[in-house]
């Protein structure tokens, strides 16, 4: 499977944030997404995942088979925000996305095992701290399997074992054949090419 | 798509759900109207199927703005839209109503008997109203839901919702009115109206849902 963004621009009201962005990514790869603020790089991540119409070129698949028709169907997208809901258990939450998403892989405990959080599935989400919030979101990944992983600041509240146990799940990952697209600020600790936004965009 | 169903029913019932609201604000506006309109026992038994229609389609109008915003607040909302070659969006949408009426709106149909009492309604005219809400609830949830889409990006859309939807609801109102007068006056006919109520529901239950797919998925910023 091949991810392409061919000639990227993005627009955030009506302005242009940046253009001319292109990237080829193949199984195994990974691609980190870095720049100052507002260089557009959690938009970048957006238009990937189809979730904002791109201002110029084209982001597609190739090779992906019938499985994935779009973009879309083939990623995992975790954003700013958890996609969970407090007032529901850390299971419940974690159940319904994996019965909604499709594909699933790991059972529920062992994904909470992975990011260390074994035991905690019968607590509200509202408890959990920010840090153990951002953990549970990437249970999320491991539970369904999706090939391309779109992380928008992934590592946001982690403390240091966590980001170093998230690298190592992003590094199994893309040893399996899986894509990262990550847009972070941090070093991430995995090995990946690295697209500077904010550049080349002569904004 | 049933995890989808129970995780909104859910939410809809755990504390800070809301679901509730909808219920004491029905019963508000009904208890309210004997004292305002008098000791009448004739004229209230008259007037009872539209005043709970009226108090109904207002209730349930209340909570419509939480439809989509709650999920787009946490990102859930993104997701869903993501997941639109799987689940079509309009279905996710669909059944998003489906727990929303379930969790929200069926609860003012229960309480309707009920309240009938208030207005000195015979057992028909409860019956018949009882009847025609259930029937008739379903289309306002579905043309809410459009209504809620495009209101979905605005913070304090709630008031916004009503307006835009109410219009849209006038025929809901005036055909389960007149199917509730139609069973309790000999000569006014009960089926036809009930029908279209009937077919009103069933249309826009296609048109509700994929209107407010199409707006979800351009309204996404």
């Amino acid at each position: 499977m091949r991810l392409i963004a061919e000639n990227l621009g993005g627009e955030r009201g009506g302005e242009i944030v940046f253009s001319s962005v292109g990237f080829e990514l193949h199984d195994g790869q990974a691609l980190i997404v870095t720049g100052p603020n507002g260089s557009g790089k959690s938009t970048l991540l957006r238009i990937v995942a189809g979730l904002l119409p791109a201002a110029q070129g084209s982001v597609h698949l190739a090779d992906a088979g019938e499985a994935y028709p779009s973009p879309a169907s083939a990623c995992h997208y975790l954003g700013h925000q958890n996609a969970m809901k407090t007032a529901l258990t850390v299971t419940e939450n974690l159940d319904f996305w994996q019965r909604f998403t499709g594909e699933p892989r790991l059972a529920i405990g062992e994904a909470l095992d992975v990011v260390g959080l074994g035991g905690i599935g019968h607590l509200p989400y509202g408890y959990l701290s920010t840090g153990q919030k951002r953990r549970i979101s990437i249970a999320k990944l491991l539970i369904n399997h999706r090939p391309i992983w779109l992380l928008d600041e992934p590592t946001a509240g982690l403390d240091k074992a966590s980001e170093e146990r998230f690298a190592a799940l992003m590094t199994t990952h893309c040893a399996a054949g899986g894509i990262v697209v990550a847009a972070t600020h941090l070093p991430l600790g995995i090995e990946a090419q690295e697209l500077r936004m904010g550049e080349a965009a002569g904004a | 798509m049933l995890a989808l169903f129970t995780r909104d029913l859910r939410l809809g019932v755990r504390a800070g759900g809301g679901a509730l609201t909808g219920v004491i604000f029905f019963l508000a506006v009904i208890a309210t109207i004997p004292f305002g309109v008098g000791p009448d026992l004739n004229l209230l038994a008259r007037i009872g199927p539209a005043i709970l229609w009226i108090g109904a389609l207002l209730a349930s109008l209340l909570g419509l703005d939480r439809l989509f915003q709650a999920d787009r607040e946490d990102g859930s909302l993104d997701l869903m839209v993501l997941a639109d070659d799987r689940h079509f969006l309009a279905l996710t949408v669909l059944v998003k109503c489906a727990a929303h009426w379930v969790g929200g709106v069926l609860p003012l149909v229960i309480a309707a008997p009920l309240l009938g009492l208030f207005m000195n309604m015979e057992p028909l005219a409860i019956g018949a109203t009882a009847l025609t809400l259930l029937v008739g609830t379903p289309a306002i949830t579905f043309i809410g839901a459009a209504g809620a889409a495009v209101a979905v990006v605005l913070p304090r859309g709630g008031l916004l919702i009503s307006v835009l939807v109410l219009p849209l609801t006038i025929p809901v109102l005036i055909f389960g009115v007149s199917a509730s007068y139609g069973a309790l006056a000999e000569p006014d006919p009960f089926l036809q109206p009930f029908l279209i109520l009937s077919a009103l529901t069933l249309f826009l239950a296609v048109i509700g849902p994929a209107a407010a797919g199409l707006a979800l998925r351009h309204g996404s910023d």
